[in-house]
């Protein structure tokens, strides 16, 4: 069982060929510009999407803990406990209440990628597992990996290296691909805008690449974070250090899509009103010269 | 082999100046329509109707029109020939229909798809044209023999009829005319004359006449090509420009030449072609007017043989093909009778180029031009022609990337097609292994033996509107007329079964209605309107001495375009989960919803189409629906005869006709409001598709394909996904997947929705905005707002 909210297929930006990609629940990190908060909480959770809610009140109706109302605001949690049975999202015709999260048996995620064997592997592609931090769930991801090793399916693991070195070790014994983070040299910088310091991270990377196992590099691009000169040089000499360089470096310029997600877990995007920004076209420019110079292979929008 | 590489739109490439200047006045021309060729042959129909035989009568008429036709050689033209008395000008074709004063200024007058015609020429046509023809178009001959039944029925948008305004074509060419000229097909005819044994051959009168007509054709053809020859002459003598004053010596001299004989360059090679394609669209007005067939094979060798003996060089090749392709666009489809025109309204007359593939033999067929006739289309991107390409097993990746950065300009095509399958189709269908591979598309995704096959569609067929006849119990609701069979009230359905059988009675009654009809029809074409030009082309009418029209070429299909499996499917599933099984409404209460359009009860609507199984999820409940509608619609119609000693097949297109279908049909129980379109070929209806294209190309890739003549499935990409190298390479992970799966066709539309609203309020701006519909390009200016509307809300894949 893993705890999955979303299978994506026909990915094609999460590694080589086309891909399956699928979303565990549950992350150490809080990164403020992060598009997918809802893979925060290691636990099933209620969405609501207002934009889509008519106002039927079917799922107050079979709300079995009578958790839920309708109010001037569309509908609101009573404060009765909800034991996300999923009544509200069976019910509601216009998918406007959801249960993010679910655990699928292993038989079934197999099943699943079966289907997309075909494509997966003309392609040269495969599986690519995100989240969330798969490695908050090695007992079932770890034997997941395994099977999915055993079958011949190119496996990814997309990871934000957060964990301990032991664990990082035995999931790279079961990818043949890791796709990683590099958010900031500055671990201040780091901890303030992701929750967490960047040593163990770092420390990681070199474990990796000690280990020969190939992994790509994403940069998610922000103004105010990393995309100045001196962390892209930081970046860069950390990179090109390593005992093994990675294979691609991917420049992402930051964009607030995360934004809507908040509203629907009913959280607040960016609580504390960090300054975030997009770098122009000069500041990407130059943050792809400088890891060029480095001769690394950088790709801009990966 | 070169490595070519596709330019971007904006930068015009490789055109050079004299491309640019015929592009810009093909394009800038508007479309007119031109009353010459009714005049002619109004003319001679009055001297000499019951003279002769109808197919020499008809042969001569065509020499007639040769012989009269104005002719037209334009300024920096290199291959010469219109239709019509100038480029973009359309004539009539009163034999099969005939404009009425009204149609004619509708027409001229209307704001999509315009064709001027002048007042002058408007009372000429009421004087001179159209009193001669009362009672004797084939239009007339049809709509006074079917069945009051049968009226009703295709009044009610059942189903529809593609002869009742333009002869049968979908005609392709295979190779003989670039190793045959026509005074050689004489030839082969006076043997064939000679060998008529008319002591025991009791049709040996019938051939004779044919094979007279057939000679006169081809004198008629020589005689037009003479006629350009002379012009060009003229011209050249008065030229004092020394170049273009070679130039028209050259067309002289090709002229001279072709068709009358085999070409021996790639100039007379294309020109043959013309000659072929103008004859053909002269004699009759085919659908998908014609097609030269696998396009790159034909030329490769006149191209090589021109780099080889220094005659030629890549760039004049590209030129002398550019000009080719400027021709396709002069050539607007006729126009319909009719005030509405409602089912198909568009400039575009189906000329679908095709490219790589395989050959005869089965090996890969792409070659130096298939790669320059990339090059031409994403240059000229015009409304045509058309192009395809042919993705085999064996097929180079490299030209897959090449036609996918074509697809990723947006203009609509290429749409791909896959030999692999439609080789099993044709052979299925008792074709020969080699004729099979030397098939292709012509049109939409309708495949043919090219060069030895007559295979004719009949119409469409609206299979939701049967099942909506059917939950009416034989009533048509949006007429209350009663036009199918009592198969019971649903509401007294006690099973999905008993509801599936009882569409499955309605829906026999309604093809065999059109089978009757379609017979009716096909037999009047052979009556009255040999093809004996186009006979001349298709093996084995010389052999046989028998027409186009009446089981002379070698094979003889007759189809029945099914439409809207997606959108029956899903009302399936609608009924079976939600009434059947888990009896969340009754049947009373979803036929009230429909009847009512939905307007009281969205909340029901919604649950509809967010919580049912429906088609192109790779979902068993709903795919296996969609398998067996399909697999009952072969059975209804595939290898019932025609009158052409072939069969009747099945093919799953719709072109714009979805749109018609659904302006015909109420809303339906998967929750689709009334008068919105169905599901067009075998494309997942509007919406229902939720995750993604893989999922997608699996559920189409569950129906055997290789029972139908083709199948059509539409996919809408954005930009966004076709950025990067390795986005095309994966791209096509996507198509290859689906044909091994067997998919036969898949096209796709490149262009975000915001483009799109936007040209939609902006059409000034937006003039050259080509979109993919439903098996050809079309602009996006010249569609009803109805028919944008359906091409913004198909299924956006960016949320992927």
């Amino acid at each position: 069982m893993a705890l999955i909210f979303d299978i994506k297929r026909y990915a094609i930006h999460d590694g080589p060929g086309i891909r399956t990609t699928l979303f565990v629940k549950g992350c150490p990190l809080r990164c403020v510009w992060c598009h997918n908060p809802e893979s925060w909480s290691p636990v099933p959770q209620r969405l609501y999407k207002q934009g889509k809610c008519i106002g039927c009140q079917s799922c107050v109706n079979v709300c079995p803990q009578g958790a839920l109302h309708l109010t001037p605001e569309g509908i609101r949690p009573t404060g009765k406990p909800c034991i996300l049975c999923g009544a509200c999202a069976e019910a509601c015709p216009a998918l406007a209440m959801e249960i993010c999260g679910r655990e699928w048996p292993m038989e079934e995620i197999l099943a699943e990628v079966e289907k997309e064997r075909g494509v997966m592997t003309d392609s040269g592609g495969g599986v690519t597992i995100s989240g969330g931090e798969p490695m908050m769930h090695p007992k079932t991801v770890l034997p997941l990996l395994e099977e999915l090793g055993r079958r011949g399916i190119h496996r990814a693991v997309d990871t934000t290296l957060y964990a301990k070195p032991e664990l990082v070790q035995e999931y790279a014994s079961r990818c043949e691909l890791f796709l990683l983070d590099l958010k900031t040299m500055d671990s201040a910088v780091h901890k303030r805008y992701t929750g967490v310091p960047n040593e163990l991270i770092l420390s990681n990377y070199r474990l990796i690449a000690s280990l020969g196992k190939r992994y790509w590099v994403r940069i998610p691009l922000i103004s105010e974070v990393n995309a100045t000169e001196d962390n892209i040089r930081a970046s860069a000499d950390f990179l090109s250090s390593l005992p093994l360089r990675p294979e691609v470096v991917d420049l992402l310029p930051y964009h607030d899509i995360g934004k809507g997600k908040h509203e629907r877990m009913g959280t607040t995007y960016n609580p504390e009103g960090l300054p975030l920004s997009a770098p122009d076209g000069r500041q990407l420019a130059r943050c792809e010269n400088i890891l060029k110079a480095a001769g690394l292979t950088v790709r801009i929008g990966g | 082999m070169k490595n070519f590489s596709i330019k971007h739109p904006e930068n015009d490439g490789g055109m050079n100046p004299r491309i640019k200047r015929l592009r810009k006045e093909s394009i800038e021309t508007p479309a007119t329509l031109t009353i010459e060729r009714a005049l002619i042959e109004t003319a001679f129909y009055k001297e000499n109707y019951g003279k002769y035989s109808i197919a020499v009568h008809r042969a001569r008429n065509f020499y007639e029109i040769c012989a009269k036709k104005t002719i037209y050689i334009g300024p920096d033209e290199l291959i010469v020939g219109e239709r019509g008395p100038k480029p973009k000008a359309v004539p009539t074709f009163p034999e099969l229909t005939c404009h009425s004063v009204e149609d004619l200024h509708v027409l001229d007058t209307r704001e999509l798809q315009p064709y001027h015609i002048s007042q002058e020429d408007i009372d000429t046509y009421e004087k001179e044209v159209i009193p001669y023809w009362k009672g004797r178009t084939q239009r007339e001959r049809i709509f006074g023999h079917v069945s009051k039944e049968w009226e009703e029925a295709y009044h009610a948008g059942v189903f529809t009829e593609f002869m009742e305004q333009r002869a049968a074509g979908h005609t392709a060419m295979d190779g003989k005319m670039y190793t045959m000229g026509l005074l050689d097909l004489k030839e082969k005819i006076a043997r064939r004359l000679e060998k008529l044994d008319y002591i025991n051959d009791p049709k040996a009168t019938n051939r004779q006449e044919e094979l007279d007509a057939m000679s006169i054709s081809c004198d008629a053809a020589i005689l037009l090509a003479e006629r350009h020859a002379k012009l060009a002459e003229e011209m050249a003598a008065k030229c004092a420009d020394p170049v273009r004053k070679a130039e028209l010596e050259k067309i002289a001299a090709t002229c001279h030449w072709v068709p009358a004989h085999a070409p021996r360059d790639f100039q007379e090679a294309l020109q043959m072609y013309w000659f072929v394609h103008l004859g053909t669209i002269t004699e009759l007005n085919g659908w998908d007017s014609m097609n030269p067939g696998h396009i790159d094979q034909h030329l490769y060798p006149f191209y090589k043989k021109g780099l080889e003996d220094g005659s030629l060089t890549y760039e004049k090749a590209k030129e002398l093909l550019s000009c080719l392709w400027i021709k396709f666009n002069n050539q607007p489809a006729p126009p319909k009778v009719g005030i509405t025109a409602r089912e198909s309204g568009t400039y575009n007359d189906f000329t679908n180029i095709n490219i790589g593939g395989i050959d005869r033999d089965g090996n890969s067929a792409v070659n130096d031009i298939s790669y320059m006739v990339l090059e031409v289309q994403e240059e000229l991107h015009e409304l045509q022609p058309g192009l395809s390409i042919h993705i085999a097993e064996n097929t180079p990746d490299d030209f897959l990337i090449e036609g996918i950065k074509v697809i990723r300009q947006g203009h609509g095509y290429p749409s791909v097609f896959n030999p692999d399958t439609y080789v099993k189709e044709l052979v299925r269908q008792g074709k020969t292994l080699e004729d099979a591979r030397e098939g292709g598309c012509s049109g939409c995704i309708e495949v043919g033996a090219f060069g030895k096959e007559a295979y004719l569609l009949t119409g469409y067929l609206n299979t939701p509107k049967i099942l909506e006849i059917t939950l009416n119990n034989g009533v048509d609701p949006l007429t209350g007329k009663k036009i199918g069979l009592e198969t019971g009230d649903p509401r007294s359905f006690k099973s999905f079964e008993e509801l599936y059988n009882a569409w499955h009675k309605q829906m026999i009654y309604f093809v065999e209605l059109k089978l009757a009809a379609n017979n009716y029809i096909e037999r009047m074409f052979s009556l009255y309107a040999p093809a004996t030009f186009l006979s001349l082309w298709i093996d084995d009418c010389i052999e046989k001495g028998r027409d186009y029209y009446s089981g002379g070429a070698r094979y003889n299909t007759t189809y029945i375009q099914c439409t809207g499996l997606g959108t029956i499917t899903d009302c399936f599933t609608t009924l079976k989960k939600h009434v059947f099984e888990d009896k969340r409404y009754t049947m009373d209460q979803l036929l009230a919803a429909v009847a009512d359009d939905w307007k009281q009860e969205e909340p029901m609507r919604l649950y509809i189409r967010n919580h049912t199984p429906f088609f192109g999820n790779d979902d068993a409940y709903a795919d296996d629906i969609a398998v067996r509608v399909y697999n009952d619609l072969v059975s209804a119609i595939a290898g019932r005869p025609n009158t052409r000693e072939g069969k009747t097949q099945l093919n799953m297109l719709s072109t714009t006709c979805h749109n018609y279908f659904g302006q015909m049909c109420g809303a339906s129980v998967n929750g689709r409001f009334a008068h919105f379109a169905i599901s067009d070929g075998t494309s997942p209806a509007h919406g229902s598709d939720t995750k993604g294209p893989t999922c997608v190309v699996r559920s189409l890739g569950k129906l055997d394909q290789t029972k139908s003549g083709g199948t059509l499935l539409n996919v809408r990409f954005i930009p966004a996904l076709l950025r990067r190298q390795q986005d095309l390479e994966k791209f096509g992970g996507l198509i290859r997947e689906y044909f091994k799966l067997g998919g036969h066709h898949i096209q796709f539309n490149i262009v975000d929705a915001e483009t799109l609203l936007e040209a939609q309020k902006d059409p000034d701006n937006f003039r050259d905005l080509l979109v993919r519909v439903a098996g050809y390009s079309d602009y996006f200016n010249d569609m009803t707002a109805q028919l944008q509307n359906e091409i913004i809300a198909r299924t956006e894949n960016d949320e992927l």
